[in-house]
């Protein structure tokens, strides 16, 4: 069975060469890892509504997503779906008219405007994706390893470096994060700790307003915390790239690590028992602020010859069915669609219900930030790599994202 | 009596140098090899032991045979390099003896605008290149591969084989021309055979870095149906980054088939490109 | 000279002119025109003369990223001349020995990694320096050195020269085979004589086998030049786009990907990029022409 749907496929992409025919949709992803879930479960869920329309899920690796997609959207070869990357990069393909405009279109009803504002033009006026999915950031322990020392999920900071102590003396890794793939330096640790510093989204709101400068104490916190790490890190951190540190966590020789949810079903997988907590709060009592980010939308290629069935997809996309499916199968990835979803796996349970206690902020530089030149999250990814690895003092790495930043943006001048 | 002695002493030095360099020649690939057939547990707790009784397993081969469709990717790889270096070697030779036999206007110009492509990267041009595949419908085909591996080769090829035809002595040609053969004949009886261990020196130099090529296959070929073994394993790596008995396994099923086509073809390869100094 | 009609050297050249021109000059020279260029938001492009050459080389921004990327490059090319090359020609020479017992095996072994994948290759390297696999540190205590254990990839000092030495073992076999061919290419009268003349055999090497091999010591050179300024693949492979740490494994290769087709949220310029590709053929098109103009000439040709 499985073999036939293999051949038929693979004679369709062969006749078809690379421009979709009628009847036939190819989605553009860098959603590598849900490759099995989107041939087996969502596609057959779609074509039980819609027979007739043929889906073909073509994912790129994360790392060529973008430069691959922009080259195949300049050749037209491009898929009939996008998926979008939230914010500046999906608004520059907009702009250059890559993406199709989705104002009105069936389906867009479903999502509330904190959703739709990932993907729209800066006057709000224009829409041009189609949320998906967002993700939240947090830290996952390892419940065996807590139980032996006797600890609890940290709440505070100070219980949160005692604990650190504890897993150390007893000679395990306290913290599995390494500094070679140097993005989860950014979107995981200082995107996702950060915001108890700066308040969440005022502090990201002040930044752009031109109130708030990287500079300030809220900001320089951050960094300083993050330095106080190195020594609870595995030896040779610095080489250590993120399958390693994934590797390390889920064979418990690691207590902690500062993940995302959309690692839950990796460790899941791997038959790991982990729970998870929010980034600790400075004191007892303080609000918390989680790092809740609008991570996956989906778009139409203006340049499809197949945009009436796209429309169906995308109409199917925002339907209380797919909400349901991504979300319970695609685990660590939360519907940002207004349906009333039921979140089955525990992990990711608590990690919604974080959304009731804490206040709600998306990656730091995500919107109009990383507009500029010198990009800040490229700068991001390299300044916090070299906090964590002790080369740059926190004031130093301060300073040099808020010139960059300064240099372009007219608020911060 | 001192003769035999130092003889001695710099033929086990010679040993000494040449197996220590080829030992870490071979090493990553034994340690590869070994530890596709060990379970998780084996292959972290004595990545350097081979496999045992109690470390053996296939897991990982399993995993990748039912996965990817490496016989697939592999076969598309042999075409467009075998199809590919044909046509280099043909359209290339052929171009080297219109520029060093014989004397027209615009020839140094030609010599120059080749000479051009062995200094610029093939790369800078992709976008160009994706917007004229586009046009000419071969997105997605391999005949998009072959042509853009034939344009970057030819330059190299020609150079080489220029200078292997200059050393050609007049006298075999003059004889010929004086007999009435025509010039496609001398070409293709007389001159190709004589260039043929230059043929093997330029084959080598260009097959390498068309096999290995994962930039094209990106851009212009990256459906299912026409993926190469090298992007076809970069994705799988990709995908079971964490997953060592699949990472390793795949390794080695991508490394094996060079491996047997290497150990079949090695004497030619070998004698190709030393061989053009034996005249 | 010969007498030869037009159309007969026409369809000679033909093929090869018209596919190499179509396929890859064209859209090189096509890329090249585009650093005159600049791009607006809305994808557009506007003649703009030499104002991305003279952001490139002068505005900090630019420049600082582009100059360490040169720099690199620079070292990662001396690299391979320090290591790759003296060691080819070590082994070249003690496989052109006369009468060396296994030299056909140890050629073909020799050149193995040469045809592997560099994707491969990163890959397997990384998993041997790993510090959490631990193969290169029970190695190195297997001869009492584990504490100079390092992990070598992640550390701003070490990164490059790790990466230069990962592709020197790669490439080995080039420079050792080209080599090897101009050695056992030396007519035996020459080294006969000076043996008869009581030559030792060190002195043969250094005095009447080196020199005349000068000329493919000079093709070896600009070969490793013009691949190692082409570099790309590996240091991709192994430390991504963004070349860490802290960029200290950028070079030329790395930096024109990002410039061109973006990084992540970084939104790539195909114009500024184009700018990059143009200094770079530049810098090559000079090492090129040093090679030609000031080595070539000065040696005698001698067939390779």
């Amino acid at each position: 069975m499985k073999h036939t749907k293999h051949t038929l496929s693979m004679l369709s992409v062969a006749l078809l060469a690379g421009a979709a025919q009628a009847g036939t949709l190819s989605i553009e992803s860098w959603r590598v890892d849900d490759k099995a879930l989107w041939e087996d479960v969502l596609i057959p869920a779609f074509q039980k509504k819609h027979p007739g329309i043929t889906v073909k899920f073509a994912p790129t690796a994360p790392t060529e997503y973008d430069s691959s997609l922009t080259a195949r959207l300049t050749g037209g070869t491009a898929g009939d779906l996008i998926t979008c990357r939230p914010f500046d990069k999906s608004l520059d393909l907009y702009k250059k008219g890559q993406l199709e405009k989705l104002d009105g279109k069936p389906g867009m009803q479903h999502f509330p405007a904190s959703a739709k504002v990932a993907w729209q033009s800066d006057d709000g006026k224009d829409s041009f994706c189609m949320p998906m999915a967002s993700v939240m950031h947090g830290f996952f322990y390892n419940k065996k390893i807590f139980a032996d020392l006797k600890l609890a999920p940290p709440k505070t900071q100070a219980e949160f470096f005692a604990a650190l102590d504890k897993v150390k003396a007893a000679g395990k890794t306290p913290i599995a994060l390494g500094t070679a793939d140097q993005w989860e330096a950014n979107q995981i640790v200082f995107t996702g700790i950060g915001p108890n510093y700066w308040q969440g989204e005022a502090g990201r709101k002040a930044l752009i307003a031109g109130k708030a400068k990287f500079t300030d104490p809220q900001f320089v916190a951050v960094w300083e915390q993050m330095a106080k790490w190195a020594p609870y890190l595995a030896k040779g951190y610095s080489a250590q790239t993120y399958a390693d540190t994934q590797n390390l966590f889920a064979s418990g020789r690691a207590a902690i690590v500062p993940a995302g949810s959309w690692d839950i079903a990796y460790y899941k997988q791997q038959g790991l028992d982990f729970g998870a907590f929010a980034p600790p709060v400075a004191k007892a009592g303080d609000k918390c602020q989680i790092s809740d980010h609008t991570d996956i939308g989906i778009g139409i290629n203006p340049k499809s010859k197949n945009k009436a069935d796209a429309s169906k997809f995308l109409e199917w996309i925002a339907s209380a069915e797919f909400a349901d499916l991504y979300t319970n199968k695609v685990t660590g990835f939360f519907s940002l669609s207004s349906h009333p979803i039921e979140v089955k796996d525990q992990v990711a349970k608590s990690m919604l219900d974080w959304r009731k206690s804490c206040g709600s902020t998306i990656r730091l530089n995500a919107q109009v930030l990383n507009r500029g030149e010198p990009n800040m999250e490229t700068e991001l990814w390299n300044v916090n790599s070299q906090v964590l690895n002790g080369k740059l003092a926190p004031k130093a790495a301060a300073q040099q994202i808020q010139a960059g930043f300064a240099k372009w943006y007219k608020p911060q001048q | 009596m001192r003769q035999p002695v130092s003889h001695l002493a710099g033929s086990s030095f010679t040993h000494l140098v040449l197996a220590g360099y080829t030992l870490l020649s071979l090493f990553p690939l034994f340690l590869v090899l070994i530890n596709a057939f060990k379970s998780r547990a084996g292959i972290f707790d004595a990545p350097l032991a081979l496999p045992n009784g109690e470390t053996f397993s296939t897991i990982g081969f399993e995993k990748v045979l039912g996965k990817a469709h490496f016989l697939g990717f592999f076969g598309n790889s042999l075409t467009v390099t075998v199809l590919s270096l044909v046509l280099i070697l043909l359209f290339g030779a052929m171009a080297a003896w219109a520029l060093s036999e014989y004397r027209f206007r615009g020839q140094r110009l030609i010599l120059l605008f080749f000479a051009f492509g062995i200094m610029v990267p093939i790369r800078l041009g992709t976008v160009a290149i994706l917007e004229l595949m586009v046009k000419l419908e071969l997105v997605n085909t391999l005949s998009a591969l072959v042509l853009v591996y034939t344009a970057q080769g030819l330059p190299l090829a020609i150079l080489i084989l220029s200078e292997f035809i200059q050393q050609i002595p007049k006298e075999l040609k003059e004889a010929a021309r004086c007999d009435g053969v025509g010039e496609f004949t001398i070409f293709f009886q007389i001159i190709l055979p004589l260039i043929r261990p230059a043929i093997a020196t330029v084959a080598v130099f260009t097959m390498v870095p068309v096999w290995n090529d994962l930039w094209f296959p990106l851009i212009l070929a990256p459906g299912e149906a026409t993926q190469t073994i090298t992007l076809g394993v970069q994705q799988f790596i990709g995908q079971y980054a964490t997953d060592w008995n699949a990472v390793l396994a795949s390794l080695s099923l991508a490394v094996l088939p060079v491996l047997v086509i290497y150990v079949f073809f090695s004497r030619q390869l070998i004698r190709g490109i030393t061989a053009g100094a034996v005249k | 000279m010969n007498r030869i009609a037009r159309w007969q050297i026409a369809i000679f050249l033909a093929p090869a002119l018209l596919i190499y021109a179509s396929f890859s000059a064209w859209p090189l020279l096509d890329t090249l025109g585009l650093g005159f260029f600049n791009t607006d938001e809305a994808g557009q492009q506007h003649f703009a003369g030499l104002a991305n050459y003279y952001k490139l080389l002068l505005d900090p921004q630019w420049s600082d990223g582009f100059w360490n990327a040169m720099g690199n490059n620079v070292e990662f090319f001396f690299i391979h001349m320090l290591v790759q090359n003296p060691i080819g020609l070590l082994l070249a020479a003690l496989l052109s020995l006369k009468g060396v017992r296994f030299a056909k095996s140890y050629q073909t072994l020799l050149f193995l990694p040469t045809l592997l994948s560099v994707v491969i290759i990163g890959f397997i390297w990384q998993l041997i320096l790993s510090p959490l696999w631990g193969v290169a540190e029970s190695l190195l205590a297997q001869v009492g050195l584990a504490e100079h254990f390092q992990p070598w990839l992640g550390e701003e000092g070490s990164a490059l020269l790790t990466l230069a030495l990962i592709s020197v073992w790669q490439f080995i076999g080039i420079p050792m085979m080209l080599i090897y061919a101009a050695l056992i290419a030396i007519p035996e009268e020459v080294i006969e004589a000076a043996r008869v003349e009581g030559a030792s055999a060190w002195r043969i090497f250094w005095q009447i086998r080196l020199p005349l091999i000068l000329p493919t010591l000079g093709l070896v050179t600009i070969l490793t030049y013009v691949g190692n300024f082409n570099a790309f693949d590996l240091i991709y492979s192994v430390k991504g786009a963004l070349a860490g740490p802290n960029y200290s494994t950028d070079i030329l290769g790395t930096y024109f990907y990002r410039t061109f087709f973006g990084y992540q949220s970084q939104i790539g310029s195909p114009t500024m990029g184009a700018a990059v590709a143009t200094l770079m053929f530049l810098v090559i098109l000079a090492g090129v022409g040093v090679y030609f103009f000031a080595v070539q000439r000065r040696l005698q040709r001698h067939a390779f």
